[in-house]
Parts: structure tokens; sequence; C-alpha cells
């Protein structure tokens, strides 16, 4: 697009956590001395093996990975295009792929003496899968979340509380994702001396989008390998759903420097792009939030827009600074899908592969709808599935015994 | 580069006593009131006046400066209508340092250096921006130099003596100590503690330390004072303007001598302190 094109997609950030001119570390001086504390850990943790070896051994025995990388043969007969696989993410425990980044932060937290877990959380997803790793390891847990969030995503909350930890209702602002966070960067401004932030997706200050990536790439590389031993080679596109970025960047690192490979990220496009939704490439422009310079909703003045979304985890009115890197190499293409849409996707797989997905991955499916039939039967699709219904069929059977009456 | 922050603080050193800060939300609870609010400063006691430029997203403030925010943003604030305040407080002003405090984005969204010209010609004396850390001096704070803008840095309990010659590095007008790790309006400032924070600064640059977070009344921006060149107070009076509003959150008759009455206890308090030792 509008930038030069790198040597290599893989090798950013740079030293200041910049992704071109995406990234960076936009906090108040109070957080400024751990932020540098957590790069440090983090590079520490990168170059000891003995760090790799025990994430190895709980993401194998704790987490069940490998996760499957299943052919749906019934969504691929219907669609009658491209050869869809599903990289069942929401086959791990906790069901979402946030527990791969969660492990790996908490084990951080714990090399790092710190006894006190705070989170934010949208479809609470993330949340889950904090409070599961504190109980597992005996740390406090405190999980922000949006006021609305709550309320449409009460199994979640339910199983926070049973994991033992304490969610708070978020009031400021929108009462959504992005207030969650604010919330706990205000937690985390409080407390800095005994608290680690566990962020859920591949935002925030620097070193954050990197080792969030990091911990997710497992995604990317399993699927490398599973491709390889079912179909003897690469895939031809990735396709996954995008609030902060997480699940798709974890699944996309691996592959952007295979350029056979078509690579699709997809917003939520709530009501439509006209109307309020999510999708801060298809609706914003580059800004600064939350620690990070990247494509934000925002009006004239600076001030940010609500976002809106049907799925709780991709109402939030930002994206990576990564992912806005990508798009304006031109490597990734961000598309959108709207709630109904989604909400067609959620009934579609349900009823052609028994697979009930979060509202989230619905939205890749929407888009996988729409791409595969446009595709030769030999390209080879994989979209990730990037957490379970559960927590969204009471809101979703509510929609439609609505739409029915 | 001398700006009238340079210059109060050095009448003030001659006086020999410290600096009373105010800060409140530019447009709050209507840009008009505001800028009557912010007239009557002066003459209430406020040696330094810090303006808030509201933002959606405050990561460092308390549901106070918060719910100001956004009752100036409903009122139609923007950062454009701030430069506005500033220039009309200056048309009867023109001793009075202004800094203007916020958050990063509006700025770049406004343009850093259409804002830096804009804001040296309403007469803007410094920034302080709280999601700048000298990590990303290049963003602002070096082009805000460069305008004759002092970019006025915060220093806190956790920027340790290794830390401290970064964060004073590009640092001019003052130094902003805050007082407590957390966000405005919690907490309350511990003079003992504070002394000790700001004879570490001190040792480290012969700037003005001024302290804020956590003082809200008259006898802890005394003591306070006594121990930096300056107190901040901003959360009371911001509660103050509050508790004048009527049921809609409009200002009232009350609303202008609320806020100035606190500001001339509170600058009393300050005025009561000794001078730091320098
Ligand atoms: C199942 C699932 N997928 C996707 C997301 C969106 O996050 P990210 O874009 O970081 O993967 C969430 C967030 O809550 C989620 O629960």
């Amino acid at each position: 697009m509008n930038i030069a094109k790198p040597n290599s997609y893989r090798s950013g950030p740079d030293e200041r956590g910049h992704f071109g001119i995406f990234g960076g570390r936009f906090v108040a001086e109070t957080l400024m001395p751990l932020i540098l504390d957590l790069e440090k850990a983090y590079t520490d943790a990168k170059a000891d093996p003995a760090f790799q070896t025990e994430m190895n051994g709980y993401l194998k025995h704790y987490v069940g990975r490998p996760s499957p990388l299943y052919f749906a043969e019934r969504l691929t007969e219907h669609l009658g295009g491209a050869k869809i696989y599903l990289k069942r993410e929401e086959l791990n425990h906790t069901g979402s792929h946030k527990v791969n980044n969660v492990l790996g932060q908490i084990m951080l937290a714990r090399r790092m003496g710190k006894k006190r877990i705070i989170a934010e959380t949208g479809a609470g997803q993330h949340g889950v899968a904090t409070a599961t790793l504190c109980a597992r390891f005996g740390l406090e847990c405190v999980v922000y979340m949006g006021a609305v969030d709550v309320e449409r995503q009460q199994p979640n909350v339910i199983r926070m509380e049973m994991l033992g930890a304490k969610v708070i209702p978020v009031q400021s602002g929108t009462r959504t994702l992005k207030d969650a966070m604010n919330e706990a960067l205000r937690d985390w401004v409080t407390n800095v001396h005994n608290t680690f932030y566990c962020i859920g997706t591949v935002a925030g200050p620097h070193p954050y989008p990197t080792l969030v990536r990091d911990f997710q790439s497992i995604i990317g590389n399993e699927t490398k390998v599973q491709m390889q031993e079912v179909e003897g080679r690469l895939p031809d596109s990735l396709v996954a759903c995008i609030g902060g970025g997480s699940n798709a960047m974890g699944l996309f690192h691996p592959f952007l420097d295979d350029p056979s490979v078509e690579i699709f990220g997809v917003e939520a496009a709530g009501h439509g792009l006209t109307q309020l939704h999510a999708a801060s490439i298809a609706g914003g422009r580059p800004g600064v939030l939350h620690g990070n310079r990247t494509y934000l909703l925002m009006d004239a003045d600076g001030q940010i827009q609500d976002a809106h979304s049907i799925s709780a985890g991709l109402d939030y009115p930002g994206i990576g600074p990564e992912h806005s890197w990508l798009h304006e190499t031109g490597r990734v293409t961000y598309l959108s899908a709207t709630d109904d849409e989604a909400l067609a996707a959620f009934q579609l797989l349900s009823r052609l592969e028994g697979i009930i997905p979060a509202l989230e991955p619905a939205h890749a499916i929407a888009k996988v709808m729409e791409l595969a039939p446009k595709r030769p039967r030999d390209h080879l699709m994989v979209v990730n599935l990037s957490g379970r219904g559960d927590k969204d069929v009471p809101q979703v059977g509510e929609i439609l015994r609505g739409k029915t009456k | 580069m001398t700006t009238r922050i340079d210059t109060r603080f050095a009448e003030l050193k001659k006086q020999g006593r410290s600096a009373f800060v105010t800060f409140l939300m530019a447009g709050d609870p209507d840009p008009a009131t505001s800028l009557e609010i912010v007239k009557a400063l002066p003459k209430a006691g406020a040696d330094v006046i810090e303006i808030g430029m509201p933002f959606t997203d405050p990561m460092a403030d308390g549901p106070s400066i918060q719910a100001a925010g956004l009752r100036a943003l409903k009122a139609g604030m923007t950062l454009k209508k701030t430069l506005e305040l500033v220039h009309g407080f200056r048309k009867d002003d023109n001793a009075t340092p202004i800094v203007l405090m916020g958050y990063y984005n509006p700025i770049y969204i406004y343009g850093v250096d259409k804002f830096l010209a804009d804001a040296k010609t309403a007469g803007v004396d410094g920034l302080i921006i709280v999601d700048l850390p000298p990590e990303e001096d290049d963003e602002l704070c070096l082009p805000a130099m460069k305008a004759g803008l002092n970019f006025i840095r915060l220093a806190t309990p956790t920027t340790d003596d290794k830390r401290l010659p970064a964060v004073l590095a590009n640092t001019s007008g003052f130094v902003y100590y805050v007082s407590i790790t957390g966000i405005t309006g919690a907490g309350a400032a511990d003079s003992t503690a504070v002394s000790e924070a700001v004879a570490r600064i001190k040792r480290h640059t012969k700037l003005p330390v001024c302290v804020g977070f956590g003082i809200r009344t008259p006898e802890t921006a005394r003591s306070i004072a006594s121990h930096a060149n300056g107190a901040v107070v901003g959360t009371a009076l911001v509660d103050a303007l509050r508790s004048s509003l009527d049921a809609e959150g409009r200002a009232t008759g009350k609303t202008i001598n609320a806020v100035a009455e606190l500001t001339a206890s509170l600058a009393e308090g300050v005025r009561g302190a000794r001078a730091a030792a320098e």
C-alpha cells in the first residue's frame, strides 16, 4: 500500500517497540519502570530453556495442546469451493485461544515474584483463562469487565467467580472492553509494587504486543506442521477474527514470510460500517490509546468513539499495532463482518459441523462463507476457531427467539 | 528562552514562598463558565494555572476528573476551544503561567506542529502530557522545546535514581512530583515521604519541584508547600465545582464563587508555609 515492503514481515518490533510508525510505549511515568522490568524479564525468560520446557509441559497436559486441525467436510461441501480447515482453539482448556497467552504471562509473573494479577476482559474468555491459571498457581486475581459485558456474558462471570477471581464491573465510559482496560491501567498505576497486568490481546505498550504474539504463535506453528502432515504443503489462505488481534496474530505470524499464503483478518462491522461498528482499520485512522499508536475509531477532535459489536470480545475501538502495520504494508487484508452475518455463520457452523462457535470467530466464518466459494477445490483455507460458543448461548438464544416471534 | 513559568518561579523565590498551582478541566461545566472560573483564579491566589484538556479515556485520572472531562465534552469542548479559552484569559492577564495538561491523542490528531504554534499564540507556557514518558520524547517534548514551550515531566515514586536523569533530561519549567502511586483523587500525600522525594529530585536538578496528587485541604497544602516549590490541587477544586452544579450538571450562580473560595483558602494554606530550602 503506501509504505515500502520490508525484507521480512517477522522481524518487528524495533528496540523501542515500533512496527513502522505503530506501537511504542505511551504510558504514565509510574508504569514505565515496570514495563522496562517486564521487557527484561521476558528477554531473560526467552533465553532460558527451562522456561520453555516448563511451558511446554503445561501446554500439553493442562491446556491440552496441540489443538486439532480439523477438515470441515460438510462446511466445505456446502460452500462448494476451498477446502476448509478449522484450527480448533475452542478445544483448549477454558474454551479459547486466550489461555495460550495467559499461561505465558502467568509464568513470567511468577518469575518476577508478582503475587497479584489483574486483567481486563470483554467476552470474559481472557478473564476466565486468567482466573483459571491464578487458581492453578495460587495467585490473587482481579478482573475488570465493562458493566454491559457483565450482563451479556453472564456464564463467564459466574465461571470467573467460581475460580476465585474478583470480577469488578466497570461503570465508566461506554462500560465495555475499552473502559475495562482503562480501569485495569488505573489499578496497575495504583498497585505497581505487587501487581502484574496480564493483557489479553496484542495491544498495550511495548513489550505486550510482542510477548502476546509470541505466546499465541503456537497456533500458527502447529498449523504449519499439521497441514504439512495432512496435505504435504502450506495452506493457501488464513482467516481469523480480530478484536485486539491476538488469535489472528498467533495464526498469521509464522506465515507472514510465506508469500503464497493469502491472509485475511476480520473485524466486527456491527450494524454496518456506516453505522455503529468496531472495525478500526476499515473505519478508523492512526491515533494513540492504551499505550500504543494504532488504528482507532475517533472523532475529528481525537476523542475515542464508541465501538459496537454483538460480540463482546470484538467490541473495542482499536486493534493491535502490528496489525496496523501489516495493513499499511499490504501483507494482510482486513475485511469486516456485521452482527447479522456473524449470527448467520454461528448457526451455519453449529448445524453443519456440530460445533457451536463463539460469536467472535463466527465473524471469521462469515467471511469464509464469502471467500471459500470463489476459490478452487484444491485451495486450502484455514480458519481460526478461536473459541467455543457456550458463553454466547443465552445471548444468541434470546436474539433468535426474538427474531422468530 | 524564558517563559512565564520561569519568571513566576523566580519572583516567588525572591518573595521566599512556594507556588499554589490549581488544576481544573477546560470547558467544565461549559466553555463560558470555564473561562470565567479561570479568570477568577489569579485573584483568588493561584500562582500557576493548569488546565486539563478533556479526553474520553483519561487513564491516570480518578472518577472526579473523569467526570469533569465528560461534562466538558458533553458541553462541546474541543482542543481548539481549549486554546481559545487560554486566548480569552490572556486578554486580561499576561503574567500568570498557563500549563495545559492531558493526554496525547487529541494533540496528535490536531497535528503536533500546528498545535504547538497555536498554543504559543494563544499564550500557553507549558505542557504536561501524562502518556508521553521520556522514551517518546521525539513525539512532542522535543518539538515543544523548539517551539518555546516548557515540557513539564511527571516524576513518581517509581522513578528511581537510575531513571531520574532520563526523566529530567528534557524537562523545563518545573518538575511535577506525583506524590502517590495511583490516579488523581486517590490517597493522601504523606509529607515525610514527599520531603524525602523532593530532596532526592533536587539532587538531580535546579528546576523548581511542585507536588501534586492527594492534596485536598489547606493544611496538607501548607505542609507539602513547606517541602516543595509548589503544591498542586486538582480533584478538590473539581469536586467543589461539581457540588455547585444543578441536577442536570449545569452551572449555577454559585459555581464561580465555589471554586474561587476554595482556591483562596488553599492559597492561604500555601502562603502560610515557609519557603522550601534550596
Ligand atoms: C473466542 C474469542 N476469539 C477472539 C477474541 C478477540 O480477541 P483477539 O482479537 O485478541 O483474538 C476473543 C476475545 O474475547 C474471544 O473470546
